[in-house]
């Protein structure tokens, strides 16, 4: 039988953290920021972290956009903190809008992997990442002035600070073991009216 | 009264015409129809030039740039609808304004006959996507196709396609 084995480059620990503590204790106070979640996991979570806050647009479909609408966001908003919160598949689907938005390199922006290493909606099947895939090296590669690894509770009071204050583009990676998302916000985001009301808190 | 469109001023009108609609966002897959666009848009300190990496990603970014109140177009080469089709349920099921204009090939003229898959299912593509497709074959009817693209896009929130035709920027050979 076929089986993939984890990349001889391999480097990072197991992941030991679980997201449903570690998403939370990374943003803190998400009411600060201008926030788009990718499909899946991190927009549940980030749904039921801001309570349904207008200033978080979720995706439920359209893999790979949220890296690249935090960029438009951002440039768009430059005097607001952009957060893109977004998983390890929907990273990978679109790798190369980190090369995009390094060469663009706004300030106000941060870009949050929460890297479970598989494709947790799908049957668990083990992404890239999972087996070695350093999207770490990838973002320092294109050019992310900051680039941050939160593999331990030790890990995570800088990535706190840079979520807080920034100090330039910033890529952070968070790992998490395999277990489920937080999923008590909405189950289906609608998304013209994720627009409509992300525009009206926004711009009124 | 303004000088006549010709095939030389159009592309410099074009650009004109965008930024004084408010764009400010320029998402671009290089593409030698879009010089002139692309051009200016890096020499304007008002507006944003932004190189992709792949078209799909200006489908994202257009949304996002109207999340945060501005306005985007996102410039492609008729090869590079095929790389937009699944984000296009982005915009389209969020009612985003979207602007795109596509230099054609695989039409009119082509030389290449890696160029005419695409080119030819460029229209049922967009289509099917829920994009309104307008064509714009001659010098002077590329300010009144986009003009009208701008008012439906950004007025009415339709997703909406501009075609340079190959007519328009001249068959490739190779």
């Amino acid at each position: 039988m076929a089986k993939l084995s984890k990349l001889q480059t391999a480097t990072l620990p197991d992941a030991v953290l679980d997201r449903r503590q570690a998403v939370p204790a990374l943003i803190e106070r998400p009411g600060d920021f201008l926030m788009v979640a990718g499909l899946a996991g991190t927009a549940w979570e980030l749904s039921a972290l801001t309570h349904e806050s207008p200033s978080l647009f979720g995706l439920g479909g359209a893999m790979g956009a949220a890296p690249m609408m935090g960029l438009g966001l951002a440039l768009a908003q430059p005097k607001r903190r952009v957060l893109v919160a977004t998983g390890d598949g929907e990273l990978l689907m679109n790798v190369g809008a980190l090369a995009t938005i390094a060469l663009q390199n706004p300030p106000n922006l941060t870009i949050i992997c929460v890297d479970n290493g598989h494709y947790g909606e799908t049957g668990n099947q083990d992404s890239h990442t999972g087996l070695g895939v350093r999207l770490d090296v990838i973002a320092a590669g294109c050019g992310f002035p900051v680039v941050h690894v939160i593999n331990t509770e030790a890990d995570m009071a800088e990535g706190r600070r840079l979520v807080r204050e920034g100090g330039g583009l910033s890529f952070i990676l968070l790992r998490v073991t395999d277990g489920p998302a937080t999923h008590d916000g909405k189950k289906n985001l609608v998304p013209h009216i994720e627009r409509d009301r992300f525009r009206a808190a926004l711009l009124g | 009264m303004p000088d006549a469109i010709t095939k030389d001023t159009w592309p410099s009108a074009l650009y004109d015409l965008l930024q004084a609609n408010g764009v400010s966002q320029f998402c671009y897959v290089p593409d030698a129809g879009h010089k002139v666009l692309i051009d200016r848009s890096l020499a304007d300190p008002d507006v944003h030039s932004i190189p992709l990496t792949t078209e799909e990603e200006g489908v994202a970014m257009v949304a996002g740039a109207d999340l945060g109140g501005q306005r985007a177009v996102l410039l492609m080469q008729s090869s590079g609808v095929g790389n937009c089709i699944n984000m296009l349920s982005l915009t389209q099921g969020g009612r985003f304004p979207f602007l795109t204009l596509v230099s054609m090939r695989g039409e009119y003229g082509e030389g290449n006959p890696w160029q005419f898959a695409m080119g030819q299912a460029v229209e049922p593509v967009l289509k099917a996507m829920g994009v309104i497709v307008l064509r714009a074959e001659h010098p002077a009817e590329v300010i009144t196709a986009v003009s009208a693209a701008i008012t439906m896009a950004f007025q009415s929130g339709q997703q909406v396609a501009v075609l340079l035709t190959q007519r328009l920027i001249g068959a490739k050979k190779f």
